[in-house]
């Protein structure tokens, strides 16, 4: 297989497990704040994220690096044209990193109210941002061999709105079911009557996504070209309602599961959609950025598989553990001592 | 204003923030991991107490560290889009390297720290800080990798109209980039060392804590000896490296507009590029800037045509402050290990040292002056100028824009971290367990 092939997968990846585990550290950052009643609240919700948002944001990183070492030219172009959009989103996720942080450092009213809006902003903004970016992506950018003719407010169109509702709902959804696992009962029980709610709405704009998607963009031509990847649509769907049954039981452990799951599966199904491009041209197909005309080297992608081959792995591994490490529910007399 | 100054502009403001925190970082998490360590090693409930009080402030500082660098990461293809398209196929690997051997294991093994006190053992919990450490020190390797090569570009060739590597190894092993990394990483552990010798000293002057605070300032001021030794040693191989590499730099960092042999330093010197020569020069000492660079005969600034140099007098000064400053922290540090055993009486030397904390912070941005703007006009040594570099599909307004959001909004960070470290610093540590 060529290596341009197994970077594009290597990329679809990092943006899939960027969104599974970050995903839910954004839906918490919007939630805590309405489903929080005390301190005790808000401090057990954030508790919930703290030991792995920081290591979860680290793929995002990872990702942006990897599209400078495979793709440098699609790094280039789609950093370039996307600069006040991604601007917000670097604004918006320091927002939240220092937010997290600090917050538990502050010991007046005052300041751990200002923390907690801008732990909200930080979060939400990202959220539907992402989405708007992923949904402009998948419709393809108006730009030719000269430059970029959008606008910020370009990127505002129905269609980039309503994969960005889709993703903040995805991640409140997600959000929430993870922070039910992690908090203690009755804060446990918001935060999961309000998943049931926004699934709903999660579902309603994932019908419209598959619609308008065939309106859009060019996503569905790969899949009717080869119908044997509408599996991984078709994964997605089947995901995403079984979230929805599991939800509905009050099973949370196995409705973050199949939310994780559907995450996945949602960007996969973008990611085969856009093969071979990264960034398509709404103008002619012939300006599109693909992974053949915009990767690296073969000897650079080679070097760059190495190095991914042994040390993603071992990620994994230590990831997987300390999520075993704090996959346990926080006791009331622990939020009184240490942490945020 | 035109957008190659802003683009830089914003780059410079950004990257200094930025290095506010990790000097500081670099030091800290082998201090507070060494300290850590002892407690395990000793059951000595101090060391424990020592781990948590500078652990605080390592994670105050450790914040604002990360979040600051995303930016960097964006902005090389937000602003600097035909730099990341020229040299993208060099450059991108070290940094999705220090993404993937550095930024997880630092961030994971953080939160393992922070939050697993009680829910792992002791020796696994010193164990997790030992790797935040080695994270943050190998980070600094691979970014010093990528910077390395734009200092002194090596194992590529130009094809397909850009950069491409062909020798990942000769990237790696860059000795421009090898000795950058431990100069810059020993000027880390100084700023690291000074801070704890500054805060010890404000509770020793205040009788606080003092058996503590003494334990702090021994482990602080050795650290800060043993490092400002080094960081002055490799700087001086460093310097061999500059004058091997970039002639227009060691020329412009010594203001030496005429070619000259065994040439000497002048301890008093004021640049006047105008009329290219220096307007005053006086105590030369025979021959030591020569043997300095590692040098026989030093190019003049006039042997390059005018586009071809930095700016001089921004250069020549910050290399003569960060000297400067380099032998006054060796000289303080050995003062304060000298007095150790009566340092509480030394009153001077204590506030001394607690005004000097800022110092090692303003040597480790002079040094990255000193690197960057004595690079120019090359964004890539000889091989790319900066003013080829900027992105075409960015307005000038746009750049503007963020400058303006950037500079409000880090001063805004600024302010909250450092009246947070001054709290915590002053506040002292948890008082001992009955």
């Amino acid at each position: 297989m060529e290596f341009q092939i197994i970077w594009f997968v290597l990329w679809g990846l990092l943006w899939a497990v960027y969104f599974a585990l970050d995903g839910f550290d954004l839906g918490a950052g919007i939630l805590y704040p309405f489903i929080s009643k005390s301190e005790i609240d808000k401090k057990a919700a954030l508790h919930a994220i703290g030991p792995v948002w920081n290591g979860n944001e680290v793929w995002l990183i990872t990702a942006g690096g990897a599209t400078f070492a495979a793709f440098p030219t699609t790094y280039a172009y789609m950093f370039s044209y996307l600069y006040t959009p991604l601007l917000i989103i670097l604004f918006a996720l320091i927002f939240r990193g220092v937010a997290v942080e600090l917050r538990g450092k502050s010991t007046s009213e005052g300041m751990k109210k200002f923390w907690d809006f801008w732990l909200f902003v930080g979060s939400f903004i990202p959220a539907l941002l992402f989405g708007v970016a992923f949904g402009n992506i998948f419709k393809g950018l108006p730009f030719d061999d000269s430059g970029y003719y959008g606008t910020f407010f370009s990127l505002l169109n129905p269609y980039g709105l309503l994969v960005g509702l889709l993703f903040l709902f995805t991640f409140i959804v997600h959000g929430g079911l993870w922070v039910s696992l992690r908090v203690p009962e009755e804060l446990a029980n918001r935060a999961l009557s309000t998943a049931k709610k926004f699934w709903i709405l999660q579902a309603i704009t994932a019908v419209l996504f598959l619609v308008f998607t065939a309106l859009f963009t060019n996503l569905y031509d790969n899949f009717i070209k080869m119908p044997v990847w509408f599996i991984v649509p078709a994964l997605a769907v089947v995901c995403l309602l079984l979230t929805g049954s599991y939800i509905m039981k009050n099973k949370n452990g196995s409705a973050f599961l199949f939310s994780f799951l559907f995450i996945i599966a949602l960007i996969f199904s973008g990611v085969i959609g856009l093969y071979p491009n990264l960034i398509p041209s709404s103008i002619d197909p012939k300006y599109s950025l693909t992974i053949f005309n915009s990767s690296s080297s073969p000897y650079t992608l080679k070097v760059m598989t190495i190095v991914v081959i042994i040390f993603v792995p071992i990620v994994l591994l230590y990831q997987a553990w300390t999520y075993k490490t704090f996959m346990y529910k926080i006791t009331e007399e622990e939020l009184k001592e240490e942490g945020y | 204003m035109d957008i190659v100054l802003l683009s830089r502009l914003q780059f410079a403001i950004t990257a200094a923030f930025h290095f506010i925190f990790v000097p500081l970082t670099l030091g800290l998490s082998v201090l507070v991991a060494y300290m850590e360590s002892k407690y395990v090693a000793t059951g000595d409930k101090d060391y424990l107490r020592m781990a948590k009080f500078w652990g605080v402030l390592f994670l105050i500082n450790f914040a604002l560290g990360v979040v600051t660098g995303i930016t960097m990461e964006f902005q090389f293809g937000m602003n600097w889009a035909e730099y990341s398209r020229y040299v993208g196929d060099i450059f991108g690997s070290p940094l999705a390297i220090e993404a993937t051997l550095a930024f997880f294991l630092e961030s994971t093994f953080l939160g393992v720290w922070i939050f697993g006190w009680n829910r792992i053992s002791p020796k696994l919990h010193a164990l997790s800080i030992w790797l935040v450490a080695l994270a943050t020190n190998i980070s600094a390797l691979w970014i010093l990798i990528a910077n390395g090569w734009m200092q002194n570009p090596v194992g590529y060739v130009i094809r397909n109209g850009r950069a491409e590597m062909v020798d990942f190894w000769a990237v790696v092993t860059n000795p421009y980039a090898i000795l950058k990394f431990f100069h810059t990483v020993m000027s880390g552990w100084v700023v690291a060392g000074f801070f704890i010798l500054g805060v010890s000293a404000y509770h020793l002057l205040r009788k606080n804590e003092t058996e503590f605070f003494k334990k702090s300032f021994k482990i602080g001021a050795t650290f800060a000896l043993i490092s400002s030794i080094l960081v002055a040693f490799i700087g001086h191989f460093h310097a061999h490296e500059v004058a091997h590499t970039q002639p227009t730099k060691i020329a412009a960092m010594e203001s030496l507009w005429e070619t000259t042999k065994d040439a000497p330093m002048y301890l008093l010197l004021i640049p006047d590029p105008k009329n290219e020569k220096n307007s005053v020069e006086a105590i030369g000492i025979p021959g030591l800037l020569s043997f300095l660079a590692g040098k026989k005969e030093i190019k003049g600034l006039k042997e390059f045509p005018p586009q071809d140099r930095p700016p001089v007098t921004l250069t020549f000064v910050s290399f003569r402050l960060m000297v400067g400053l380099g032998f006054l922290f060796i000289l303080l540090s050995f003062l304060a290990l000298v007095k150790f055993k009566e340092i509480e009486q030394s009153t001077t030397l204590l506030r001394i040292l607690l005004w000097s904390i800022p110092l090692p912070y303003i040597a480790a941005q002079l040094g990255w002056i000193v690197a960057e703007v004595g690079r120019q006009p090359w964004i890539v040594y000889g091989l790319l100028r900066t003013s080829d570099a900027v992105s075409k599909a960015v307005e000038p307004i746009q750049v503007m824009a963020s400058l303006i959001g950037f500079t409000i909004f880090y001063s805004a960070l600024g302010i909250i971290d450092i009246y947070l470290l001054s709290k915590y610093a002053k506040k002292g540590p948890e008082p001992k367990e009955v």
